[in-house]
């Protein structure tokens, strides 16, 4: 499909968005014409200050996001370092780790630049989760917190802390305490990412 | 006087009818259909699934499920209790929920598959060609020009009447005489208010109509239902007193017959609330009472939680179904976006308000049954009926923020899971 073409489907009575055409021009994300004008029409619908841009609380106002455990870190996954407004093209980033792989780009090699939605972007999004402090490895106390939004009060601290311990103990193979990238991908080698995190669009 | 007054109103009645019909005979209905072979291949292709956000297919697996699954190719499977991957599905359904979710979708309008001529129902409004816009200019010059001041004028003949007579009636002793004219002109004067807003309304199964010493509950989409409803039958009316206009129309009505209003202080106390209805509940010469147990207007696409206060008392409930045909107006009441005046502008300047009612049978509350479990079971009725979809979620998350307890909820059953394994692993 053609930058024109995207023109045209987006011609939307808000002609303000000047965001829309820059992302457009750099950054093309393969979804159908009416995926995108739903996905527009969504984050218009979520805005509720009407600026072109999400703050953390239209996230907060849907309900079944915000009774979720891990609601905050995927909330957080939209906004960039230091930022706390998400515009279209953030939104739109964000989303594309979750489009399911397609079969004719399993097994592609290409040359600009390796999709949204690989499998190793996906897991890079599963530890990104994990990663509060960005610093790209997962430290023990990390673990813990994000164990505790998952458990709530349930759980004992020591019962948590042994289960981060044998964690960590299973994952880290060059001893430094701390799940790296590299070894993240490892211990998750044999499970069905490219599934578990995709959600299914339709048409 | 009363049979003169009726008789001016069949009159008005009967030649707005006729006027209305050749109008909607020989302008509207044409044009709509015409409009609908051509809108189709004009338009946009729109997805087959366009009503209310269809863009995923939401995978309705469990927690306990999915956790199984994906551990079951992970590293240890039958003996670890955490799995990095654990993270997956709350991921998952996070990002489902931000892309579609059942809730924030329920306070907007529906979006329409076609377009019936009103911009305010096509949100991607772009210039498709003029023969449509022609069109639309046209409809413009008729709903402002010729329908909107009719219909004012008739909402404030109808409005005034109510008025006026329900005071004089107040001077009538109590008793028999009282109660027929109170009937008469409270039906009068909604009817009246239903041509004022050109509502086609078919009444079903008229027979459930609801008795004295009930209680009618319905699904709330505007303040419109409560016109619709009260134009069938009589009800005494439930809420609270406000102030200017609305205020003098509430303290005329409960001169002529008991009404329930509540100042704004008992509002919030509920046993006073309780008693109040429950009382007049018990007199049987006493209307039956109007509620809708939402609490706030929902867009007619599906009911959400009804509010177990009225159906703690012990009385038949008589449940009603109301059900709105968008294409030639969206009656939803938008309470963020529009304030009361404006709504009913927007509403007296559509095509129309079509809708149908549906009386369904009385129930009561069985035996081992609370008010929660019997409110339930009477909106699984209403949404059947309806057709519309039935949701557990509270409408005051239309402005409040969703309580922690469904978190915590969510964070039992994985701790569980979690826990669960343990003990299976110190049992082996």
């Amino acid at each position: 499909m053609g930058l024109q073409g995207w023109r045209n489907v987006l011609a939307l009575k808000t002609s303000k968005n000047n965001n829309r055409a820059a992302w457009q021009r750099a950054f093309p994300v393969p979804l159908s014409h009416s995926q995108i004008t739903r996905l527009y029409s969504r984050f218009h619908s979520l805005d509720k200050g009407e600026n072109g841009a999400l703050s953390r609380e239209d996230f907060q106002r849907i309900p079944e996001l915000a009774i979720n455990p891990l609601g905050d870190r995927i909330i957080n996954a939209f906004f960039p370092e230091g930022e706390d407004q998400a515009n279209f093209r953030g939104f739109m980033r964000t989303l594309a780790h979750f489009r399911p792989v397609e079969d004719n780009e399993k097994n592609k090699d290409l040359t600009s630049g390796e999709p949204l939605n690989s499998r190793t972007n996906k897991l890079l999004f599963a530890f990104r989760l994990y990663d509060l402090d960005r610093d790209d490895k997962i430290s023990r106390d990390e673990l813990l917190q994000v164990l505790r939004m998952m458990v709530g009060v349930n759980i004992s601290d020591e019962q948590l802390g042994s289960i981060a311990d044998r964690t960590i103990q299973e994952a880290d193979t060059n001893g430094d305490m701390c799940i790296s990238f590299s070894e993240f991908i490892k211990v998750l080698e044999k499970v069905d990412v490219e599934q578990k995190m995709s959600i299914r669009f339709l048409h | 006087m009363s049979p003169f007054n009726n008789l001016l109103c069949m009159l008005l009645g009967i030649s707005f009818t006729v006027w209305f019909t050749l109008l909607l005979v020989f302008i509207i209905v044409p044009a709509i259909f015409g409009l609908s072979f051509g809108i189709r291949g004009l338009y946009m292709k729109t997805p087959s699934c366009s009503l209310s956000g269809c863009i995923i297919a939401k995978e309705p697996t469990s927690l306990e499920e999915e956790l199984k699954e994906i551990r079951r190719n992970g590293p240890s499977p039958s003996t670890s209790e955490f799995e990095m991957s654990d993270t997956f599905y709350f991921c998952r359904r996070g990002i489902e929920s931000i892309v579609d979710d059942e809730v924030t979708k329920r306070f907007t309008a529906e979006e329409l598959e076609s377009w019936n001529l009103l911009t305010r129902s096509n949100y991607n409004f772009q210039h498709i060609s003029t023969r449509l816009t022609v069109l639309w200019g046209l409809g413009v010059v008729i709903r402002y020009g010729f329908l909107l001041p009719l219909r004012l004028t008739l909402a404030i003949t109808g409005v005034s009447l109510l008025v006026v007579f329900t005071t004089m009636i107040g001077f009538l002793p109590n008793g028999r005489v009282k109660h027929f004219l109170s009937e008469k002109v409270h039906l009068m004067c909604y009817r009246i208010c239903v041509r004022a807003l050109t509502a086609i309304i078919t009444y079903h199964h008229s027979e459930n109509k609801p008795k004295n010493g009930g209680i009618c509950v319905a699904n709330h989409t505007s303040p419109i239902d409560v016109i619709i409803l009260a134009s069938d039958g009589c009800y005494a009316m439930v809420g609270q007193i406000h102030g200017g206009l609305m205020g003098l129309i509430q303290k005329s009505m409960v001169k002529a017959c008991p009404h329930i209003w509540f100042e704004r202080s008992e509002v919030k106390d509920r046993h006073l609330v309780a008693k109040r209805l429950s009382d007049h509940v018990k007199d049987k010469s006493k209307l039956p009472i109007l509620i809708f147990p939402e609490g706030t207007c929902i867009n007619n696409t599906s009911v959400m939680m009804f509010k177990k206060g009225s159906f703690e008392i012990a009385s038949t409930v008589y449940p009603v179904a109301i059900k709105y045909d968008p294409r030639f107006g969206d009656a939803f009441w938008n309470s963020s976006k529009f304030g009361m005046v404006n709504y009913l502008l927007r509403m007296m300047s559509s095509w129309a308000i079509v809708c149908s009612v549906w009386y369904l049978p009385p129930m009561s509350r069985q035996e081992g049954e609370d008010a929660v479990q019997f409110a339930n079971r009477v909106k699984a009725a209403i949404a059947r009926q309806g057709g519309l979809v039935d949701l557990l979620w509270d409408g005051g998350l239309k402005r409040g923020k969703v309580k922690d307890t469904f978190k915590e909820e969510q964070q039992k059953l994985y701790s569980k899971i979690l826990v669960g394994t343990q003990e299976n692993r110190s049992r082996s």
